[in-house]
């Protein structure tokens, strides 16, 4: 064991830390789940870009740095730390490229990383369907080879796309072989949202932000370059990829210490409070601890060569158990105060997501039981 | 960084928990409760001594037998007990008491590291002693010192409780006698945090092995024609046992690192350890008898000896709640002036 930090990693934590302190808004931003909002963001995303910070991990060809897992970590670290604005490319970086990277040909890798890296092009996560949820396999939206015109011609709707009216790119699973059973049947696209045929209506979140879409597709054309990972492939690439979102690159412990500090902040300013307060405080500010602790192991896993598969179910169902009870708690200390509109009544009603998106905790636990557990299926 | 046990730590826990497995079984854990026969047991405790177990944390130098191990190799090891639920002091005499006979050059440490000689550790005053109704040596409090007791130069009483096989016994120590261990909040803080790090992990150990035995018993009891651990209400429910084991794990190992390398945070690092430990346990516990139904009420089952041990585990050397208001005053949340033992000593 050893957990301490190289050399190396402190110098990359304190180059980090300087350029952060030296250009994060001194203001917090309007919610990126909002029109203006996204638009400041995006303003900060290439800002964070032109210095090499927007997707530390990736080469350098791509606009990365070839940082280390561990690296990326400390970035993570310091980014929450300084109040950064959260991502709202996040769901290309962290969803979309990993699948490029591992399916991805060369021209599409070079086509779509450095434009996604810049902040040019901005991906939207197209799975769920009105009536295809959970059951994902469920989904209907289909793509029909049109050889004169050498592409496919998409149709179908989707919904509850994160962002999905501000983006400019959704990628998503089409069912291009209706014979086929299930999870056989389906391929991954990439779909300009400007393409004819796309049809976008924003709609509002529990929170109030307009940050969900319907995208509607009537018979738009893409090419074949636009299939990610071969056709019929879909379900296969799609799920290789899963356990990024569930796991720990799409939640860092950074973003759940930094609200661990600040719950601390905010019950030091209360004085010191009833002892069942504290005692709450004090478990949620373990367990925040106690997520970093698993995913300082989970990389020394991941960089040896292991494989986690299964497990980033785990980190799914604690990072968004976590996420509540650091806000429930805030929320008990805050009294009546909190339901003002501020930074903890907005977390608080977006950490209630979280264990409903990235796959509900219902299913991570029913793959916690079968898959870790070996439980029988039924 | 690197958060993976190493391989010289790993090692002593691996060839332990080979003895363990093949040796210490439900049977055993019967056998520790009173009016068994305990042969069998001191048997398996000499054997994992001949191994190097008991002096894991003792000094190479000392008497040669040492192994000279430090607190990374004890999470590992202790895990590998709980899991067995062997009734034997293993916190109380390697993570506590060997390493302090050593350093107060005690006579009896070869007897001790040998196996033959069992020894128990409390720093809790005025508590039931576990294993105090059997050991040869014990070690208690008086006043801001801990000293070591022959079985003859104390007086014991012992309690009963609800886990038979801890052997608890109220211990009064005379005024005088008995050889210094150790004295002062600073080293008796370090004595405690081990006894607190080697009990986190055999809780740990504990919850592993209720889980597994549960899991084992869901996927061969049918009711409705299928497998109860095909319902979902079932599934979910273990499902968040395995997440709180899961969880609490690298937090031990890291208290045993931060124990090692003298992290300025260790005494947080360690109660933290012993909340998650804790908390886990229970609910594994709790879980464990829930999906057995009215089997796992029963004393001829052998879930409940390890469920009692994971109970009486959780409250020993301070339970979550103590624990967790040592941390609310570290984090500058408490109220002035509270203190118990959780809260002595300096900060590594
Ligand atoms: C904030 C947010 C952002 C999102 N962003 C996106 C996005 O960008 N792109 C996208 O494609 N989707 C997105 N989603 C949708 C999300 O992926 C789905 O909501 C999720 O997969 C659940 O599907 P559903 O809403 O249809 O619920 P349903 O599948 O209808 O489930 C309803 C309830 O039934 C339970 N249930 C269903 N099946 C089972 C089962 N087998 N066992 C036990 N319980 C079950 C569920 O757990 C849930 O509690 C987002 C959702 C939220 C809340």
């Amino acid at each position: 064991m050893d957990l301490t930090w190289s050399p190396e990693e402190e110098a990359f934590r304190q180059e980090a830390r300087e350029w952060l302190a030296a250009n994060v808004p001194a203001n917090p931003l309007p919610s990126g789940d909002t029109r203006e909002g996204f638009a400041a963001h995006l303003e900060w995303e290439r800002a964070l870009f032109e210095a090499r910070w927007s997707v530390v991990s990736w080469p350098e060809a791509y606009g990365g740095r070839d940082a280390s897992l561990w690296q990326w970590l400390v970035f993570e670290d310091e980014y929450h730390r300084a109040g950064a604005p959260a991502r709202v490319t996040q769901n290309g970086i962290f969803l979309l490229a990993p699948t490029v990277f591992a399916f991805g040909t060369q021209e599409q890798q070079r086509r779509i990383l450095p434009r996604m890296a810049a902040a040019q092009d901005l991906w939207a996560q197209g799975w769920s369907e009105p009536g295809a949820g959970s059951d994902l396999a469920g989904i209907r939206s289909r793509a029909v080879r049109d050889e004169g015109a050498g592409g496919w011609r998409l149709t179908g709707q989707k919904t509850w796309t994160t962002r999905g009216a501000f983006c400019t790119h959704l990628f998503g699973l089409f069912r291009t072989d209706p014979e086929a059973e299930r999870h056989r049947g389906l391929t991954y696209f990439l779909v300009p949202l400007d393409a004819p045929g796309v049809t976008v209506r924003g709609f509002e979140r529990l929170d109030g932000d307009e940050g969900f879409a319907e995208v509607f597709l009537d018979d738009v054309l893409v090419s074949d370059g636009d299939v990610l990972g071969g056709v019929g492939e879909g379900w296969r690439v799609a799920m290789a990829t899963t356990g990024s979102e569930r796991g720990l690159t799409l939640r860092s412990p950074g973003r759940f210490l930094h609200t661990a500090d600040r719950l601390l902040d905010l019950a030091r300013a209360k004085g010191p409070g009833a002892r069942r307060d504290r005692d709450r405080v004090v478990q949620s500010w373990i367990e925040a601890q106690a997520y970093e602790l698993f995913t300082l192991e989970q990389v020394t896993s991941i960089v040896e060569g292991r494989q986690v598969g299964a497990e980033s179910s785990l980190n799914k169902l604690f990072w968004s158990q976590l996420d509540i009870a650091l806000h429930e708690t805030a929320a008990e200390l805050l009294g009546p105060e909190a339901e003002v509109d501020g930074s903890w009544s907005r977390g608080f009603l977006f950490s209630l997501a979280g264990p409903i998106y990235a796959g509900t905790n219902e299913i991570q636990r029913n793959i916690v039981a079968e898959r870790l557990l070996g439980l029988p299926r039924r | 960084m690197r958060f993976a046990v190493a391989e010289h730590d790993a090692a002593l826990a691996e060839a332990a928990g080979e003895v363990l497995t093949k040796q210490a079984g439900a049977e055993q854990i019967r056998a520790g409760w009173p009016g068994g026969r305990t042969e069998g047991v001191d048997a398996v405790w000499r054997t994992l001594a001949g191994v190097g177990v008991t002096g894991a944390l003792v000094p190479e130098n000392a008497d040669g037998v040492g192994l000279g191990l430090d607190e990374n190799a004890l999470a590992p090891l202790m895990e590998a007990f709980g899991r067995s639920g062997l009734p034997v002091p293993a916190a109380e005499t390697v993570a506590v008491g060997a390493p302090l006979l050593a350093a107060a050059g005690a006579p009896q440490l070869p007897s001790v590291l040998r196996g033959s000689a069992l020894l128990t550790v409390s720093l809790a005053p005025d508590a039931p002693v576990p294993f105090a109704a059997r050991a040869d040596l014990i070690a208690v409090p008086r006043g801001d010192e801990l000293r070591l007791y022959s079985r003859d130069e104390v007086e014991t009483e012992p309690v009963d409780s609800v886990d038979g096989s801890r052997r608890l016994a109220r211990v009064h120590a005379p005024a005088g006698g008995g050889l210094l261990l150790a004295e002062g909040p600073a080293e008796l803080a370090v004595a405690y945090r081990r006894g607190v790090l080697a009990t986190a992990a055999l809780l740990v150990g504990l919850g592993e092995r209720m889980l597994e035995l549960t899991v084992a018993h869901v996927r061969e009891r049918h009711q409705f024609g299928v497998p109860v651990g095909s319902f979902q209400a079932v599934k979910h429910a273990l499902a968040d046992v395995e997440l709180a084991v899961r969880f609490a794990r690298p937090a031990v190992l890291a208290a045993g690192w931060a124990q090692a390398a003298g992290d300025p945070e260790t005494a947080v690092r360690t109660s933290m350890a012993k909340v998650l430990a804790s908390e886990a346990a229970r609910k594994a516990a709790r879980t464990a008898i829930q999906c057995h139904g009215a089997m796992g009420y029963t004393t001829e089952y052998d879930l409940h000896l390890y469920a009692k041990r994971a109970w009486a585990l959780a409250g020993d050397w301070g339970g979550p709640a103590e624990h967790r208001e040592f941390i609310a005053r570290r984090l500058g949340l408490g109220l002035a002036g509270a203190s118990g033992i959780v809260s002595e000593g300096t900060g590594t």
